[in-house]
């Protein structure tokens, strides 16, 4: 169909790809970070939980219910903080950010988000941008829990 | 009742003349707020190019028209929810605001430890929080009439509640999340059979179906002028007059009071008694010439038109095998079609729909209990109103089939 075409900029395959995906979907338990987001908007809530080993996130679950976007980008996170250590996922998180929010380069981003590419076209629609941030800040939440 | 004819009236709102992300706009989030005739517009830049002054205490020439302008709508409201007495009804910020008016003013006054408010599973937040913060405050009680899972009220539990012996029983008319109408009449009837103080929240009433706040025999109906054609920031809350003598005021200041000492002030008359400060005197103004139109056409018309309208947006989406809220039986629907797409977020419904310019509102619409109730955590909603036509279905179900194909979403199960 000939709309079709501004569907697929949003929507790119890659991202209902990681819409679909069940790989990091699920809880860790016990966990050593847990985190709790809500995006006020839709009301949607993101739980995140991981296993924290020698400064490094050993492995990362999320869990809830969200729309494409927000759940294709929480399993992004997961994908690229999952192994990572801990000040280098906070890195990775920043990146993010300045992509989505800064409306920084998709030339920029550093080779762990290749995939956050197909979030480009999100930015064009201002009121979709939280759902996309949601597991990302979700995630600095847990990070700062374990701080204090 | 002559039927509208949509095609025409369209004429009047410029708006619906835009495009929308290069498509014709279709607008079906009319629960949200309605778009507003040319007669409005045109009133309100009047007002401002030719008789814009403060109102009530000016004795020049300025001051005297825009005081009859904005009185001029109190009087026609109250004609248009069939009030004796145009002093009875309020003019606030928004509905919202009418709500805390009743919570403030009456509810602080006459509510003591122990009392019950009772509300219904149904209600918008506007009608939660502020009795949720006066239990806080009061040490009320909070109970609620159960929802069914067709979206109706449980009226056999509301029956047992009301034998509680509520002090304040506070319900919707029609539910803007799900569409559903409420017996409104006989849940008046029953509240005061109880003996109950009874106020309606007639947001989604009043744009659409005609009031008559005698026959109905509430205590407090109240409305917001932007769902009715109307400017924004325009609320109304109608309140029996022995019941808005009794109360006190609701905010302290200028207008509402009769004469202010150092030591103390009495208040103003009604309805200043209520209306602190420089009144929204502008849009008020305006919101005549609204009235004046709905009038014209008739809202038996208006209703008729839109539910048909709803009714078919009704079919097309149970054809595609997905889930519509709400009762099944079309008397108890009005014209607002909540729903889902199978196995999809509302926000991505929203956003395909969007991109066909298709406007329609996603998410828990200020209900969320009602959602957690009907254990889903949001809709797309379409909600029609009388400028909405045959090219406007169109839209939305291209709209459908466009976010369907493009997702895959499949019929809900036993659906084919």
């Amino acid at each position: 169909m000939e709309g079709d075409a501004e569907l697929q900029e949003l929507y790119r395959e890659v991202l209902l790809d990681y819409f679909r995906s069940a790989a990091r979907k699920g809880r860790c338990d016990p966990a050593d970070m847990r985190a709790h987001g809500v995006n006020p908007v839709c009301g949607d809530e993101l739980e995140i939980t991981a296993e924290l080993k020698d400064g490094k996130v050993s492995k990362l679950r999320y869990s809830g219910h969200g729309c494409v976007i927000s759940q294709a980008s929480a399993a992004m996170m997961a994908e690229a903080i999952e192994g990572a250590e801990i000040s280098k996922a906070k890195a990775l998180v920043a990146a993010f950010k300045k992509m989505m929010l800064e409306n920084g380069a998709v030339s920029a981003l550093p080779p762990e988000l290749e995939h956050v590419a197909s979030l480009e076209g999100v930015r064009k629609f201002p009121l979709r941008v939280k759902c996309a941030t949601l597991g990302w800040n979700t995630v600095v939440q847990g990070f700062e829990a374990i701080k204090s | 009742m002559a039927p509208l004819d949509a095609k025409t009236l369209r004429a009047d709102f410029p708006i619906l003349k835009r495009l929308v992300r290069g498509k014709p706009l279709v607008y079906l989030d009319n629960a949200a707020t309605t778009q507003k005739p040319r007669q409005v517009i045109r009133a309100l830049t009047d007002f401002y190019e030719k008789h814009n002054a403060n109102v009530h205490r000016g004795v020049h020439t300025l001051s005297e028209e825009a005081t009859s302008m904005a009185e001029a709508t109190r009087t026609k409201l109250a004609a248009f929810v069939g009030a004796p007495k145009p002093a009875t009804l309020i003019f606030t910020r928004n509905a919202t605001e009418s709500i805390n008016l009743v919570a403030h003013a009456w509810g602080r006054k006459f509510l003591k430890t122990g009392d019950i408010v009772l509300l219904t599973e149904m209600e918008h937040h506007s009608n939660i929080v502020p009795w949720q913060l006066l239990a806080a405050e009061r040490g009320i009680r909070l109970e609620f009439i159960p929802v069914l899972t067709d979206g109706t009220l449980n009226m056999d539990k509301a029956k047992e509640l009301l034998a509680k012996g509520p002090k304040l029983f506070s319900f919707v008319a029609i539910s803007n999340a799900i569409g559903t109408v409420n017996p409104v009449a006989e849940l008046i009837k029953l509240g005061k059979e109880a003996a109950a103080t009874v106020h309606v929240d007639a947001c989604q009433w009043a744009p659409h179906r005609p009031i008559d706040v005698k026959a109905w025999g509430a205590d407090f109906v109240s409305f917001s002028a932007h769902k009715m054609l109307g400017p924004t920031g325009i609320g109304v809350l109608w309140g029996r007059e022995e019941l808005l003598e009794a109360m006190d005021p609701f905010l302290g200041g200028g207008d509402m009071i009769s004469r202010v000492t150092l030591e103390k002030s009495t208040w103003n008359e009604l309805p200043y008694k209520f209306e602190a400060g420089t009144p929204n005197f502008a849009d008020q103004a305006a919101f005549g010439p609204a009235l004046d139109y709905l009038s014209a056409i008739g809202l038996d018309a208006v209703s008729a038109h839109e539910h048909a309208l709803a009714e078919k947006a009704r079919a097309i989406l149970e054809a595609e095998g997905m889930t519509v809220l709400g009762p099944k039986d079309p008397a108890k629907r009005s014209g607002v079609v909540s729903f889902n797409v199978t196995g999809l977020h509302p926000h991505d419904v929203g956003t395909a729909f969007d991109l066909e310019g298709v406007a329609v509102r996603v998410g828990h619409h200020c209900c969320q209990p009602l959602m957690n109730k009907l254990q889903c955590g949001g809709t797309a909603r379409a909600s029609f109103y009388l400028y909405n036509d045959e090219s406007d279905l169109e839209g939305f179900a291209r709209a459908l089939r466009r976010t369907i194909e493009f997702f895959k979403a499949k019929p809900k199960a036993g659906v084919r």
